[in-house]
């Protein structure tokens, strides 16, 4: 029986990557069967499902069960789709399920049956699927895909209103960022592959010391983290997020908040304990982590866009989960003991901020959008005294912006305590150079967590308080529906929820997930400190959220008056001019590239032919020393032989000079009826007949030809381009001359002709080379025949078939 | 006898080549005519040169000179005549198309 519930389980975990895929398949029919009701209905049935059922993994999971299933996809090369659910999958997949239903909810309520919304829940799921696939995957290669796919599905997201072309501008761009981290992970993920020999995680993590000794291992990490970065929104790469957010507001609630952003932080939390121990992870983690926080809130204050401003406070918490990850790592280098789990709260500290910012940050993007559907902007300078009119909006704004903040009684204080009780931590510790350079982590969370402070004020004061301004509203400003209330109520009590028992959180869902961040750490319960909102006494932590609340007000009162100092940055500096120069580069220097070398002369393209030809053949042949003359083995030469070869010369060169078209044809004759007698003396009769009559009919075409060609000019071209000319002809001859020389020296084989000299008794012919011709190596012969016949018949075309009136513009039609 | 043949093989590549790298569609077709001659000239010689007679049997005693090269070159023979012809009229129908027969005034169209 147990076995079979088992078994049923392990079904479960694959369907809930599946079931997204069936059901986005499956929408454009139920689109079209019904058409009164609001789609977003149907879908919304698949994460809450997926939801309940991944819910009721929980108890198994903490008690340290995990749950692997693999299926075979290309067992050659170790790839196949192996799902894994332990604690860290199963905080990712509870967020994806949990924040999607809420957002199908809201956005029924939020998007009109007018919009395409079959286009809508599909992509939606696709990115559903995809995400799941992304954290429930165990093979890296499996991974990579979801991990491409969800790029893609926000791709063509963001650009859910592609008739605008900020939202095509922002697709792109997030596309460009994103795809290039994920092809820079890829190639980590080779490098680990190389390094250990195993595409699982799990077997990665069991042979850590082979990896670890990898030359390999120090560029497969960074690798892996241009992934995360870029995914994640880091700083330099966070540019793409703000862009992103011209998406419609239920997509930048889940992807851009809650779901895809922390693909990044997943890949850095599940790797871990591959990477963690080194220095250079703990640096790079953390360092960039920290620099995010800070420049992501320090923008976010600039921003009159709520939702811009919500992208960059994204960023910012994001560095900051980042961060924390980076100093929990420290735990896994000191190795294990009573005195180095202190340092592991860190990554717990990071583990419970995610869950709290997922929250809090899904019902400030929903708060936006309701205020933008309602009223019509999302311009802070337009906003206003919107307190009395939609108070239930308000209350969802402050206890959004509070818990964001870091102050109590919501969630975001605790994980905010905790994040400065780990920079705190971290500052007393001897190695990584931290004694000198560990002081900066709690001064630039300090100064982070005041411009925190200052953008929560600024979105709820400035939106709710002061004057109502009517007249610059789109709309006559009213409360929302109650359906697009329930989605961000549920978060918000949520918000507090978590604040009044955080330890339940604590115990089933991150206690788990820490012992898979630390699976040499023997005990998990050690490593789940118990979180307390007050712990009794003033600590620290305490005064430096004293610290951020009075600065952070003194600040917010006097911003009219430092707020010029952003100006201070010229333009061109930003991210976003660097990345919009690169591009702008690329694209313009390949075409000056491409239209200097194409530039659609067939004479410049021959150039290029025969100095490749020149260069290759020549200084291959110099390089390799193989060229030699060695004329004793030469037949003799006989006078008219030398003749023969004087006039031939003479004729070439004279066509060169030559001002009159029959002169040219006249030369060619005779450069043709001399190769007829090269044939009589070397022993062809067949070939000199041939070549006499072919040469005559030639001749005759030449003359034809003359009737309709223009007269020849002489060539009107500088005496550069003619001796460039020359000299690249003269080295086409002498490579081919030399060349030819050092090949008659060569040892060969016994020719094969002997065979064909016995041409009486095997074909019943005298000529031997008619024999080959027509009997040996007949097929050639009959190609050849094909090839007159053809063309033949393009003669007879070209000359017959002319293009109807009209016809020729078609082309430029 | 062979060196003197590949040194003239040379002469014409280069003079070949010379008349390809012109503008005019006349001298290319030329140049290509010339090629083709020191293509199969090369190809006769590079087989070995008066190392017997004639390849008919019963007409001489052995040894006979190469068969393999000769037949090989009628071919070609053949079929340089048969793109010979089939470029002289496609220049004249170019002419008669475009009114030029100068490479560099066939700039392609513009929006390509």
């Amino acid at each position: 029986m147990i076995l079979i519930a088992r078994r049923f389980l392990l079904l479960i975990v694959a369907f809930s990557i599946m079931l997204p895929f069936i059901a986005a398949a499956l929408i454009p029919l139920i689109y079209r069967r019904f058409k009164n009701i609001h789609l977003g209905w149907f879908v919304l049935v698949v994460p809450t499902v997926l939801f309940s059922f991944l819910a009721s993994y929980i108890p198994r999971i903490a008690d340290g069960k995990t749950f692997v299933k693999t299926y075979e996809w290309i067992p050659t090369f170790g790839i196949n789709i192996t799902t894994y659910l332990d604690g860290l999958s199963m905080i990712f997949s509870l967020l994806i399920t949990g924040v999607g239903s809420l957002v199908i909810l809201y956005s029924i309520f939020y998007l009109s049956t007018k919009e395409s919304l079959h286009h809508f829940y599909c992509y939606l799921l696709l990115f559903m699927g995809a995400m799941l696939g992304v954290v429930l995957s165990d093979n890296l290669m499996v991974l990579y895909v979801f991990w491409e796919l969800t790029s893609v599905s926000s791709f063509l997201l963001i650009a859910f209103w592609h008739h605008r072309k900020a939202s095509r501008a922002g697709a792109r761009k997030a596309m460009i960022i994103t795809v290039s981290g994920g092809v820079a992970m890829l190639a980590g993920f080779l490098m680990l592959y190389v390094a250990s020999g195993t595409f699982s995680i799990r077997e990665i993590i069991a042979n850590l010391e082979v990896v670890q000794a990898s030359t390999l291992f120090v560029p497969a990490m960074l690798l892996v983290l241009l992934g995360a970065f870029t995914k994640s929104a880091q700083f330099p790469f966070h540019i793409w997020l703000p862009d992103a957010m011209e998406a419609p507001t239920p997509v930048s609630a889940y992807l851009h908040s809650a779901t895809m952003v922390k693909a990044g932080i997943y890949l850095v939390a599940r790797t871990t304990p591959i990477f963690g121990a080194h220095e250079v992870w703990f640096w790079t983690v953390s360092g960039v982590g920290i620099l995010t926080l800070f420049w992501g809130s320090f923008n976010a204050v600039r921003q009159y866009d709520l939702k811009a401003l919500l992208a960059y406070s994204t960023i910012s918490q994001l560095g900051l989960i980042m961060s924390l990850f980076g100093l929990g790592s420290i735990a896994l280098h000191l190795g294990y003991s009573t005195d180095s789990v202190i340092y592991t709260q860190a990554t717990f500290a990071a583990l419970f901020h995610l869950i709290n910012h997922s929250t809090f940050k899904g019902a400030l993007f929903m708060m936006v959008g309701i205020v933008d559907h309602e009223v019509g902007t999302r311009d802070i300078r337009r906003l206003g005294g919107l307190m009395a009119l939609m108070p239930f909006t308000f209350t969802i704004a402050v206890i959004g912006s509070f818990s964001m903040a870091g102050l109590p009684p919501f969630n975001g204080f605790l994980s905010k305590e905790m994040f400065f009780a780990a920079t705190v931590n971290i500052m007393q510790l001897n190695i990584f150079s931290l004694d000198s350079f560990g002081i900066i982590f709690p001064i630039v969370a300090w100064i982070a967590s005041v411009f925190t402070f200052i953008y929560c004020a600024i979105i709820v004061m400035r939106t709710f308080f002061g004057k109502l301004q009517p007249d610059r509203l789109e709309k006559p400003p009213h409360e929302a529906p109650i359906g697009m209330l329930i989605s961000p109520y549920i978060l918000i009590s949520l918000v507090v929820g978590i604040f009044i028992f955080p330890n339940v959180l604590g115990h089933y869902i991150l206690q788990p997930a820490m012992a898979s961040i630390y699976p040499m750490f023997p005990s998990s319960e050690e490593l789940t400190p118990h979180i307390a909102a007050w712990h009794g006494y003033i600590n620290t932590e305490l005064w430096m959220t004293f610290g951020v609340i009075v600065f952070g007000t003194l600040l917010y009162l006097s911003l009219k008056k430092w707020r010029p100092m952003y100006q201070l940055f010229p333009q061109k500096y930003t991210f976003n001019a660097m990345y919009e120069r690169i591009i702008g580069f690329g694209e313009g220097y390949s075409g000056r590239v491409t239209n200097r070398y194409m530039n659609g002369n067939v004479s410049y393209y021959f150039i290029y032919i025969y100095v490749f030809f020149i260069v290759v053949l020549a200084g291959y042949a110099v390089y390799a020393d193989v060229l030699s003359w060695d004329p004793s083995k030469d037949s003799a030469i006989e006078s008219y032989e030398l003749v023969l070869a004087f006039v031939m010369v003479f004729a070439a060169g004279a066509i060169l000079v030559a001002k009159q078209r029959i002169t040219v044809v006249l030369l060619n004759g005779v450069l043709g009826y001399s190769v007829a007698f090269f044939f009589v003396v070397f022993r062809a009769p067949d070939l000199a007949l041939t070549q006499l009559v072919v040469e005559s009919v030639t001749t005759a075409l030449f003359l034809l030809a003359f009737k309709f060609l223009p007269k020849i000019q002489p060539e009107k071209v500088s005496n550069t381009v003619k001796i460039t000319k020359a000299m690249i002809s003269i080295a086409v001859g002498a490579t081919v001359t030399l060349i030819g020389l050092a090949v008659m020296n060569y040892d060969k084989f016994e020719p094969i002709s002997a065979y064909f000299e016995d041409a009486y008794n095997l074909a019943g012919g005298k000529n031997i080379v008619n024999t080959i011709l027509g009997d040996f190596r007949a097929f050639d012969t009959m190609l050849e025949v094909v090839v007159l016949f053809i063309a033949g018949l393009g003669v007879y075309t070209l000359i017959k078939l002319k293009a109807k009136k009209g016809d020729a513009d078609v082309e430029s039609k | 006898m062979e060196s003197l043949m590949i040194i003239l093989v040379g002469i014409l590549v280069a003079i070949a080549t010379y008349l390809i790298l012109s503008r005019s569609v006349f001298r290319v077709i030329v140049g290509t005519a010339i090629l083709s001659h020191a293509v199969h000239l090369l190809l006769l010689t590079v087989g070995g040169l008066k190392k017997g007679d004639v390849p008919i049997i019963g007409q001489a005693d052995d040894p006979f000179t190469d068969a393999l090269p000769q037949a090989l070159i009628l071919t070609a023979i053949v079929i340089s005549f048969a793109v010979t012809a089939f470029l002289l009229v496609l220049a004249y129908r170019m002419y008669l198309t475009n009114g030029t027969d100068d490479f560099s005034e066939l700039g392609g169209k513009s929006d390509e």
